[in-house]
């Protein structure tokens, strides 16, 4: 499960591509401006894809780490 | 006196009595002090580095420069949650190596790893200088609270004053255990009240958050997005990058991460850390709410936002829960930096020079030099200066210049020796020092086209990057020249 690593590239094209294609005020995403909307959900997101690495990564039972 | 002040004052007394208990029955040694003997576990871990991210700057700062800028502000959401990502890999080996070796402090690591004490008091006299901003900060905003909860009998001077010698009190007595305890109790107060404020302001003068958004819209349209010159999309983007790789970079981020237990900590906080960047996004709510109810502040009075529509929506009693959060906000980060500052300088600077130190000089030393800098910083918070924001970000693109070499440093075999890392080094910090003091911007080659919104940060990298390869490559071919040279 190794390759899911990669996930942790979508954080960065979400947050530093998405400006330019979404620089806008409307229309509003709950309520928000759609900017702002985007950048949250990136965010959101950026947990979710690191839990996931987390939960799959073999490191994480690893021996090395109890030192 | 009057209840907002009252407050505050039992704030502080609370984060002192806090500290002081976190430190019985430990016998406070260097390791003690500095890295809490390396046994902290994931929550207090979680809580010191989100402790030290969130500070007055959140706070004062953040409300502040979405009050001032609107859609720029969006970028204080956007790095740090990079920064966790790239944590993830990048501190359990940095945590191993400290651990395997006894190191304190960053410059320690960059000693260590390069086998130069030159770059280790290289690396420590660049944090030094960008930590300075970094306080004044604090200070900055300890002023702010204090003169402004006190309805002006205490003028912002007098507060600085009062800021500083609590704070320097709070360090020296109890080193980084106080840091972790009191920031228990601040991360709890400060996200109870943004998440309070940063709902009820907007509802309570808009009604929704669209209502809020509406209405900023038709009075400023564009205000909530990025605009298509200065703070354009590539502003925001580069400005996001350079700040990401610089977040770690920090010495008291830095130092913060050999406090853990161990280096499972690290990750469990990249997943949980981002989440919590959202907390933000209620600093913003506030900053918002106030453009068009307290229209008129500008330049460093944006900072000023949050409280100017506080004093015009709340009781006094508030006013003082808010100063006294405040006051939290910037006693914990500002002790974990003073520490650090104070460590850097003694363990870094002055002991390479002097052989016969031990670790019991080194300490004494460390809680000498906490007041020295703590004074020097009062002198900078009181002879003026930028707003929050642009202080913070010159910092920031000191610390970003110590990323390559020690990206370098983590790969199996390190391309760079400590020659070709020093001189990148020193070719970053001149290059940011000499477009920030010389007011340069990419901005006056409109031939550029939308490049010119590049933050010239990354200007300084691409500097630092081709200088280092070039000594590296220098070096390498000395080195192959004349073999018995080679270390």
């Amino acid at each position: 499960m190794r390759h899911l690593r990669w996930l942790a590239v979508l954080p960065f094209l979400g947050i530093l591509l998405g400006p330019f294609l979404l620089n806008r005020v409307e229309p509003f995403v709950l309520g928000l401006p759609l900017l702002l909307a985007w950048l949250v959900l990136c965010v959101i997101g950026t947990s979710a894809v690191m839990g996931v690495i987390y939960l799959t990564d073999p490191e994480r039972r690893a021996p090395d780490d109890a030192r | 006196m009057n209840v907002a002040l009252i407050i505050v004052a039992a704030g502080f007394a609370v984060a002192i009595g806090l500290g002081l208990y976190a430190r019985l029955g430990r016998d406070m040694g260097l390791e003690q002090w500095t890295v809490g003997g390396r046994g902290f576990g994931t929550a207090l871990v979680f809580l010191l580095m989100a402790g030290e991210i969130y500070t007055t700057f959140t706070f004062l700062g953040g409300s502040g420069i979405a009050y001032g800028k609107g859609g720029p502000a969006y970028y204080i959401l956007c790095y740090l949650t990079l920064a966790y990502v790239t944590s993830y890999w990048l501190l359990p080996p940095v945590w191993r190596y400290a651990k395997r070796h006894d190191l304190y402090t960053q410059p320690d690591f960059f000693a260590r790893k390069y086998e130069s004490r030159a770059l280790g008091m290289l690396v420590a006299l660049v944090g030094l200088v960008a930590l300075v901003p970094y306080l004044v900060l604090q200070f900055k905003g300890l002023g702010i609270i204090v003169s402004t909860t006190s309805y002006g009998a205490i003028s912002s001077t007098v507060a600085v004053w009062i800021g500083a010698a609590a704070l320097t009190v709070y360090v020296i007595v109890s080193g980084v255990h106080g840091s972790a305890w009191t920031a228990v109790i601040k991360d709890t107060s400060i996200l109870a009240l943004v998440i309070f404020l940063g709902i009820y302001l907007p509802l309570h003068y808009y009604g929704s958050y669209e209502g809020l958004f509406r209405a900023i819209e038709t009075a400023k349209p564009g205000f909530l997005a990025l605009p298509d010159r200065g703070q354009s999309p590539t502003w925001f983007s580069t400005t996001v990058l350079l700040t990401a790789l610089g977040g770690y970079m920090w010495p008291h981020t830095f130092a913060s991460l050999y406090t853990a237990r161990e280096p499972g900590a690290f990750r469990r906080n990249a997943v949980i850390l981002p989440i919590y960047q959202l907390i933000n996004l209620f600093v913003f709510m506030i900053g918002f709410t106030a453009v068009l109810q307290v229209p008129g502040l500008t330049g460093p009075d944006v900072d000023l936002s949050l409280f100017k529509l506080s004093l015009q929506s709340f009781p006094p009693w508030f006013i003082g829960i808010i100063g006294a959060t405040g006051v939290l906000t910037a006693l914990v980060p500002g002790s974990m930096i003073l520490i650090a500052g104070a460590t850097l300088a003694a363990n870094n600077l002055v002991r390479p020079l002097r052989p016969g130190m031990d670790d019991a000089a080194t300490a004494r030393l460390c809680k000498l030099t906490v007041p020295i800098l703590a004074l020097v910083c009062v002198g900078f918070t009181l002879s003026g200066g930028d707003t929050i924001v642009q202080l913070l970000l010159m910092g920031y693109n000191f610390v970003t210049q110590l990323f390559p070499c020690f990206i370098a440093s983590l790969m199996r075999r390190n391309p760079l020796d400590w020659r070709a890392a020093m001189a990148g080094i020193v070719a970053g910090v001149a290059t940011v020092a000499a477009t920030v003091l010389s007011g340069f911007s990419l901005s006056a080659f409109p031939s550029l086209g939308p490049f010119q919104d590049v933050n010239v940060g990354v200007a300084a990298l691409v500097v630092n990057i081709l200088v280092t390869a070039a000594v590296a490559q220098l070096t390498r071919a000395n080195a192959a020249t004349r073999p018995q040279a080679a270390e």
